[in-house]
């Protein structure tokens, strides 16, 4: 069992391996010479998991020493594009943040200053004609996929609750593969899916979760703060999204689909340091072939899970890594 | 029958009183400013003050009622300051209550930036847990104090001569000037613990429904506490009855996502019911109410 799941630090170095090999970035992980500007800009608190995994990444890289680091947090979009042209005045190579309710204004910021890389978050493709604005999201599908075999596996009344916030590409495909995933472990699981209508009412996830397990269900997907919470005080179980929340939950959390957004910093950073920055949709970067999303560790379930699924997971998992099977990209609105 | 299996299920019932608490704390808070004449629009910012007030208390080492103690407390500071610019100085009531909106939310992050500088995640408390009395047990001790501050508020405003002098202050402040009762001190008195009131309906939901402080989690929740007032006709008993009915719908929609039904509609809709049933409620409700008579017109000593 000790093998099963590779570590981060494992899948990083394969992927800085795989990397070197297909000649992408050959200087991914030793970008040389002076560490160039980067800033970025956040709607909201870095506490946030989806943001918090890029203020990790940045934050790594600057004590590489490859990058100057700066950030600005819970920025309002009214305000965001003020902030955006304030790094840019202020001498920043590389611009890091989030496009997705001012795709349009960032866009024609990066158009003002061409000298300058962007790298957001976004739900649409780069645009050919803007050459210095690229995209990322947390492509990560293969991830989410491993956990829905987890989770159909560790279900008793094969009934999954799922609880999220808008039903966004982000969120979407995410909650797709994880269903993916769960019909490829048990084909008659039972989905109930909900959407809170906000990113950040732990209460209310709360209570939509408590309502779902009141209706049969034994397994939680979290994709917001709170659905956690809900599984521990009612004694189920549940799948954490994007950060590894075990640690808070240890008898409730049996996985995560962890984003590691390094490998998509890393290669803008090479990039911008060749001078090679361009538009270009930096979402496979996520994908767990690129290291970008893995499976967190089992810990306290370690064991726990049924033979079968393990092997399964593993399988996936192998085939995956290999490009031998590919998790379907999947943008639409999940229900049950 | 779903829609009838769901409405009688205990559970249901549980957890309309879990999603109405904070909304009686604030509405109660409300309704207490208003019967005395100011309308008080911070209600929102300080329900996140009083949010992120209860919870950094109890993290920081007071037992949870320290908490709630201290939520009040931050509510109140914010009601001072509300009162003093629209009881003595008599500017906007509307303008001042959005100021102190913005500014009690801007602060508690601030102070939270302030306070936890290198956090990966806001750090958890124990919170208050469910009784386990019997029948009932399923809730904290904080939602029967919601229900009780519903009692007290009503007590207090219409069978106290305090209360006397609170509601003609808000109907008729020149006769209580010429009772030789100070207008402004009962006014003042009344926003800073209304105000005190809607923070500790903020800190439920940091020390009672979750045990950790997020910067939007109230998400207008104090907004809907304004309307509630309107829906109570300035009334304590009739203001619990809006936020139990709102809490209702929007427990029923929950459960109703998951029905056959609600397989087919688009998930918006169902968000939206306790908004649009509670909007239809208030237009049935409150054709004939009398509001305040002097509510939002600040008064001056001998001024006519």
């Amino acid at each position: 069992m000790a093998n099963l799941f590779l570590n981060r630090r494992q899948l990083l170095s394969r992927t800085a391996g795989a990397a070197a090999l297909a000649g992408i970035a050959p200087g991914l992980l030793h970008a040389q010479g002076a560490p160039i500007k980067v800033a970025a800009v956040y709607t909201v608190p870095v506490e946030q998991q989806w943001v918090g995994r890029i203020h990790i990444a940045a934050e790594a890289a600057q004590a590489r020493g490859d990058i100057d680091y700066s950030f600005s947090e819970n920025v309002s979009n009214a305000d965001y594009t003020r902030v955006l042209r304030e790094y840019a005045e202020g001498g920043a190579q590389l611009i890091i943040g989030e496009a997705f309710a001012v795709e349009q204004e960032a866009r024609e910021v990066a158009a003002e200053y061409p000298e300058i890389g962007f790298l957001m978050g976004s739900s649409f493709p780069p645009d050919e004609a803007l050459e210095n604005f690229a995209v990322f999201d947390n492509y990560i599908q293969d991830a989410s996929f491993l956990t829905g075999i987890i989770a159909a596996a560790m279900s008793q009344t094969g009934n999954i609750g799922m609880v999220g916030g808008f039903p966004i590409p982000e969120v979407n495909r995410l909650m797709n593969a994880f269903m993916a995933g769960a019909r490829a472990y048990n084909p008659d699981t039972e989905f109930q899916v909900a959407f809170i209508g906000s990113w950040f009412d732990p209460p209310k996830a709360k209570e939509t979760a408590f309502a779902m397990i009141e209706n049969g269900s034994d397994m939680l997907y979290a994709e917001r703060f709170g659905v956690h919470d809900a599984a521990k005080e009612r004694g189920v179980l549940a799948i954490g999204n994007v950060i590894d929340t075990q640690a808070d939950y240890p008898e409730t959390v049996v996985a995560s689909a962890l984003w590691h957004f390094e490998p998509t910093l890393d290669a803008a950073i090479a990039a911008a340091k060749a001078q090679e920055f361009k538009a270009a949709d930096y979402g496979v970067y996520s994908f767990m072939e690129h290291g970008g999303c893995s499976l967190a560790p089992l810990g306290t379930f370690e064991g726990k899970l049924p033979a079968e699924a393990a092997a399964m997971v593993q399988d996936y998992m192998e085939k995956i890594l290999a490009g031998t099977y590919t998790v379907e990209i999947d943008n639409s609105e999940p229900s049950a | 029958m779903e829609l009838f299996d769901i409405l009688v299920s205990a559970t249901f019932w549980a957890a309309v009183l879990r999603i109405a608490s904070p909304l009686i704390f604030a509405t109660m808070g409300e309704l207490i400013c208003e019967r005395a004449g100011v309308l008080n629009l911070g209600i929102e910012g300080i329900m996140v003050a009083g949010a992120f007030a209860g919870w950094i208390a109890v993290y920081a080492g007071l037992p949870l009622w320290g908490g709630v103690a201290v939520a009040f407390g931050a509510g109140v500071a914010f009601g001072l300051l509300h009162g003093l610019l629209t009881v003595p100085l008599g500017l906007s009531q509307h303008v001042a209550g959005i100021g102190i909106t913005m500014l009690a939310t801007a602060a508690t992050y601030f102070a939270y930036r302030v306070a936890l500088p290198e956090v990966s995640s806001p750090p958890k408390i124990t919170a208050f847990q469910p009784t386990g009395w019997a029948v009932l047990g399923s809730q904290t001790v904080l939602t029967w104090a919601a229900l009780a501050t519903v009692a007290v508020t009503g007590w207090v405003l219409w069978r106290t001569p305090l209360g006397l002098a609170l509601r003609a202050a808000g109907e008729n402040p020149a006769a209580v000037e010429a009772q030789g009762l100070p207008v402004h001190a009962l006014r003042m008195g009344a926003v800073a613990v209304g105000s005190g009131l809607m923070a500790v309906g903020g800190s439920f939901l940091t020390l009672s429904a979750f045990n950790s402080f997020f910067f939007e989690m109230v998400n207008g929740r104090g907004w809907v506490c304004i309307a509630l007032v309107v829906f109570g006709a300035w009334r304590p008993g009739r203001a619990l009855l809006g936020a139990l009915l709102f809490a209702g719908f929007d427990a029923f929609q929950i459960r109703l996502q998951q029905t056959s039904l609600g397989a087919g509609l688009p998930y918006q809709l169902f968000l939206a019911m306790p908004y649009l049933l509670s909007v239809l409620a208030l237009v049935v409700m409150s054709r004939r109410t009398e509001v305040p008579a002097a509510l939002m017109t600040p008064y001056n000593k001998g001024e006519r």
